[in-house]
């Protein structure tokens, strides 16, 4: 116990992560039951697939065979008589107005933003872009007139990768070259650091392409009634959206209107300004009528966009002791074919983790970003942060490695100490809080980290033919994108505030409007434990109302685990200014000073006294407003834009125990613990989810998925039987527990948690299926660490 | 057009369907039973489940023309009187969903594993689930929540 309580100071350790009953008192803190739930569970949805209007169509697109080919010849004439066809267009039908689809985050100077058509005109250049679009009364009509449709290409050399593609003489994406841009931030003197460093440490990593695969495939549902337009789509981003729908298309701002209905899941991947989003706008205004499209997995597979796929050059410097000197990194950063909404974001985003949690003098950054005929890669889970977590934490493996120290003992010389926050770290950023001593020694003791040292001992002395290898992870990450004077200086289109708004009901109930977009995370069961918190009332009287621009004016959306960390403190903040609203009305009526009121449980009470009012009460007297104050309006109501000062660090230890068989070359999890610090917790229960899913989806990159093209530009990976997404047969239980540091960046002193997991959990994994091979003399394992990948590394460190 | 007779959650339908025509659309897209959702075109992930003669199929994997005097029971039929089956409530209780999309395909595949395992261990739960995917919850919560609705089901048999 002692070395567990010597870390602790600073950092309360949470409840265990299982669903503990609530245990009285406010209702922030407990696992409160998601309000969320019924509708779904009960098959009472509104996916936007789900959703019809009178005379509704179904669009389907035809999608390019070819990763690189100028259009030569596009023949919808044959579509067009078919039963149940209403229309049919090719790329050049809409080349006058369809735009071009928009980039909001020019990350240099020397960025290179190519025109991206939504449907391709003259060329194409990935595998799946549209070029033809069928509108039929039903989608098997649709299907039945994309096959009478023609199209005639001309080859050209698709570029397949980002190292050819750089060199001189490679076939061009574009007319402009290959390169898309290039960055380089240095802090310190990282060639002082190199030199004469007693240890260097020089690794190349592959970030394989990933297809995110949220389970509701994307839909879009447009309607216009001539003047004004409607947009329901499977979004994380409609306010996001409705700009920049608005800038492409030319249709005003205020005749459009964007709603994110109930929606399946989304990982990053539906924060996007999509082809058949502009698309379905625009057939709507051409045919008059209602039209939707629904994606098939396959169609997603191909058209989603994808995450991830960098390769990696790390080059640490450290002391003898293994105390780090300095870090340079350099990436190559595959953007696809074109850039899209944040596209050359997602690497920027990690440019300033790469040294993770871990003091150094000198640092290097710098990616360049490569155009090849693929799919557009963009946000997905993590964003940036996964690919800088993994490489450094896999690096620091190495470092442990090379000097013969335990690898928690070599984080431990290297972290920032609980006592030295805040602190600016060598990239620049600076971390309010944290404690990873506390979490750490939680984990380990969680994990019974010695005892598996000794198994692993144990069996590397008998010659075990099953290895044992223990992997750690120490991670942080910036997350709560973000504030908006950090993203215009890092030239992004827009702001990273967000919006709330909370109106007291004539009945004292309370209707919250929030500008985030939740798809899964569970806002209105949270939103409601502060709003209950704040403003005394029942948990059961909130209601919160999202993702449809109508009603929710303004916002900027969930992503970038931002959404409690800068929505829900909008939300605290507008309960904050009603609440003082109604003490002034409370002191009217009361006829007191506002001073002399307290407020406790819902009502304000004139102290030593027992007046008083609820704010129910006050919420009516608002409603008939037969005695306000002099100049106070008849509601009881307000909003609040929050903006914050700094990114949200939240940070934790994963630890995973694997056993390889290193006669077969399978690997199987055989325990997994994370201690996260996610600051202080709204929801026990939904931030266990978080982690738990995010884990999944961290140890599926490290194991099971990979998006393959061949050298053509085929995606190899089209279906969920290509591409390898973990069932409950493929993943263990996981252990998850909490140390709470609070932030001290908000009001409430929390912390992202949505993406967490997948960062911690990708480097935990492989640092363990390498460190039971280590003795083989086998230093790495490309991801996704498949079986044949395992057995080929033991076979090629054997020979 | 071939004509089938199906009942759906208790109410009978006759319908004429093209014979290409997938269980799943007729559902959707016919009777508006737009509870059992689509999320694969392969039958990977298993979000379209329904029962089909007290048994659990992927519906798109299933022609209309097949179910044709067949007794479907989906995510919308399974509770009584307004209250949830116990297997609904115990995802609830055990927050074994998030975004909800494979929740219906969960919740019936589920359903169909304790009938033919009413006391299934954590194993016996991860491979009975096996042919149907969340992106979500990691399972954890789903595994949890599939050994107590099993419980609640068996109470339920036990105590009529």
């Amino acid at each position: 116990m002692t070395e567990l309580d010597a870390g602790l100071v600073g950092a309360r350790l949470a409840e265990s992560g299982q669903i503990s009953e609530p245990d009285g008192g406010g209702e922030i803190g407990r696992a409160r039951r998601r309000k969320e739930d019924s509708r779904l569970l009960t098959g009472h949805t509104r996916w936007t697939d789900n959703l019809r209007q009178p005379g509704m169509l179904q669009v389907m697109f035809l999608r390019s065979p070819m990763a690189h080919a100028r259009i030569t010849r596009v023949d919808v004439s044959g579509a067009r008589g078919l039963p149940g066809v209403v229309a049919a267009f090719s790329g050049r039908d809409f080349a006058g107005e369809q735009g071009s689809l928009p980039c909001a985050w020019p990350v240099s100077e020397d960025i290179v933003i190519p025109d991206h058509p939504p449907m391709a005109v003259s060329e194409v250049r990935y595998v799946g872009e549209a070029v033809a679009c069928v509108i039929a009364t039903d989608r098997y009509r649709a299907a039945d007139a994309l096959e009478a449709v023609e199209v005639d290409y001309e080859p050209l050399p698709a570029v397949m990768d980002m190292e050819e593609a750089l060199a001189p003489g490679s076939p061009k994406v574009h007319e402009a070259g290959n390169k898309a841009f290039s960055v380089k931030i240095t802090s310190g003197d990282v060639e002082a650091a190199l030199r004469d460093a007693p240890v260097v440490i020089d690794r190349t990593y592959v970030q394989q392409r990933l297809i995110p695969s949220a389970m509701e495939p994307r839909a879009v549902l447009a309607s216009t009634d001539g003047d004004s337009f409607t947009l329901w789509s499977s979004t994380q981003i409609p306010h996001v959206l409705r700009v920049m729908l608005a800038v492409t298309t030319g249709i005003p701002e205020h005749r459009l209107r964007v709603i994110a209905p109930d929606v399946g899941g989304g990982f990053g991947s539906k924060l996007q300004v999509t082809a058949e989003e502009v698309l379905c706008l625009l057939l709507t205004r051409r045919l008059g009528v209602p039209v939707k499209w629904t994606e098939s997995r396959s169609e997603g597979n191909l058209t989603v966009h994808h995450g991830r796929d960098q390769i990696q050059h790390l080059t640490l410097a450290a002391e003898a002791d293994g105390r780090v000197r300095g870090l340079r990194v350099e990436l190559l950063s595959d953007m696809g074919a074109y850039l899209m909404l944040v596209t050359p974001g997602v690497p920027m985003l990690g440019a300033s983790m790469y040294n993770g949690i871990y003091k150094m003098d000198a640092y290097e950054f710098g990616c360049t970003g490569v155009f090849t005929t693929k799919m557009p890669t963009d946000a997905y889970r993590g964003a940036g942060r996964p690919e800088a977590t993994f490489a450094i934490e896999r690096v620091m493996d190495e470092l442990a490695a090379e000097l013969g120290i335990d690898p928690v003992e070599l984080r431990r010389r290297n972290w920032i100490r609980h006592e030295e926050f805040p602190y600016t770290t060598v990239s620049g950023l600076t971390y309010d809080s944290g404690n990873y001593e506390a979490a750490t020694d939680r984990a380990l003791a969680l994990f019974g980290y010695d005892k598996l040292r000794a198994e692993q001992a144990d069996r590397r002395d008998r010659g075990d033919p099953v290895q044992l290898g223990i992997g750690v992870s120490t991670y942080t990450e910036m997350c709560g994108l973000a504030p908006s004077r950090m993203l215009g200086m890092a030239n992004y289109a827009a702001g990273g505030w967000e919006h709330g708004s909370v109106r007291m009901l004539p009945t004292g109930k309370v209707e919250v409007i929030t500008g985030t977009s939740p798809h899964g995370q569970g806002h209105v069961t949270a939103w409601s434990q502060i709003v209950a918190d704040t403003l005394g009332v029942p948990f059961d009287d909130v209601t919160v109302l999202h993702g449809d621009t109508a009603i929710a004016h303004k916002g900027m959306d969930t992503y970038g685990s931002r959404s409690l960390v800068i929505g829900g403190i909008a939300v605290l903040r507008a309960c904050e200014k009603v609440k003082a609203k109604a003490r002034g009305l409370a002191a009217h009526l009361l006829v007191c000073s506002p001073d002399d009121l307290e407020f406790a449980e819902g009502a304000f009470k004139v102290r030593g006294t027992g007046s008083g009012r609820t704010i129910q009460e006050l919420a009516f007297a608002a409603f008939t407003a037969h005695d306000l104050p002099e100049g106070v309006e008849a509601r009881l109501d307000s909003d609040a834009t929050f903006d914050p000062d700094n990114y949200s660090f939240p940070h934790g230890t994963h630890l995973c125990a694997v056993e390889v068989d290193t006669e077969t070359g399978m690997s199987r999890i055989r325990s997994y613990v994370a201690v996260d610090d996610v600051g202080r917790v709204i929801n026990p229960m939904i931030v266990s989810g978080q982690v738990h899913g995010g884990i999944a989806q961290g140890v599926s990159q490290a194991l099971f998925e990979e998006a393959v093209y061949d050298a053509d530009g085929n995606l190899l990976t089209t279906t969920m039987a290509d591409y390898l997404l973990p069932s409950a047969a493929d993943l263990p239980d996981f252990t998850t527990d909490r140390t709470e540091t609070p932030s001290t960046g908000n009001p409430l002193g929390v912390k992202g948690v949505g993406e967490a997991g997948t960062i911690a959990a990708t480097p935990a994994v492989v640092n363990a299926i390498v460190d039971a091979l280590r003795p083989y003399g086998v230093h790495d394992i490309q991801m996704p660490c498949t079986p044949e990948r395992i057995w080929r590394a033991l076979e090629g460190a054997r020979s | 057009m071939p004509r089938v007779t199906i009942t759906v959650d208790g109410v009978r339908h006759e319908e004429d369907v093209e014979p290409r025509l997938l269980l799943v659309h007729l559902l959707r897209e016919r009777l508006g039973k737009t509870g059992t959702p689509v999320g694969c075109d392969t039958s990977n992930c298993g979000a379209c489940t329904v029962l089909l003669d007290g048994r659990s199929v992927k519906s798109c994997s299933v022609l209309a023309l097949q179910a044709d005097g067949g007794d479907v029971v989906t995510i919308e039929g399974i509770g009584a009187n307004g209250s949830m089956h116990p297997m609904q409530r115990a995802f609830h209780e055990e927050h074994a969903l998030q975004c909800g999309y494979c929740t219906p395909g969960m919740v019936m595949a589920a359903i169909d594993l304790v009938r033919t395992d009413p006391d299934p261990s954590e194993e016996a739960i991860r491979e009975g689930l096996e042919g149907n995917l969340c992106r979500c919850t990691g399972y954890c919560n789903i595994v949890r929540a599939v050994r107590r609705g099993a419980q609640d089901m068996g109470q339920a048999v036990r105590t009529p």
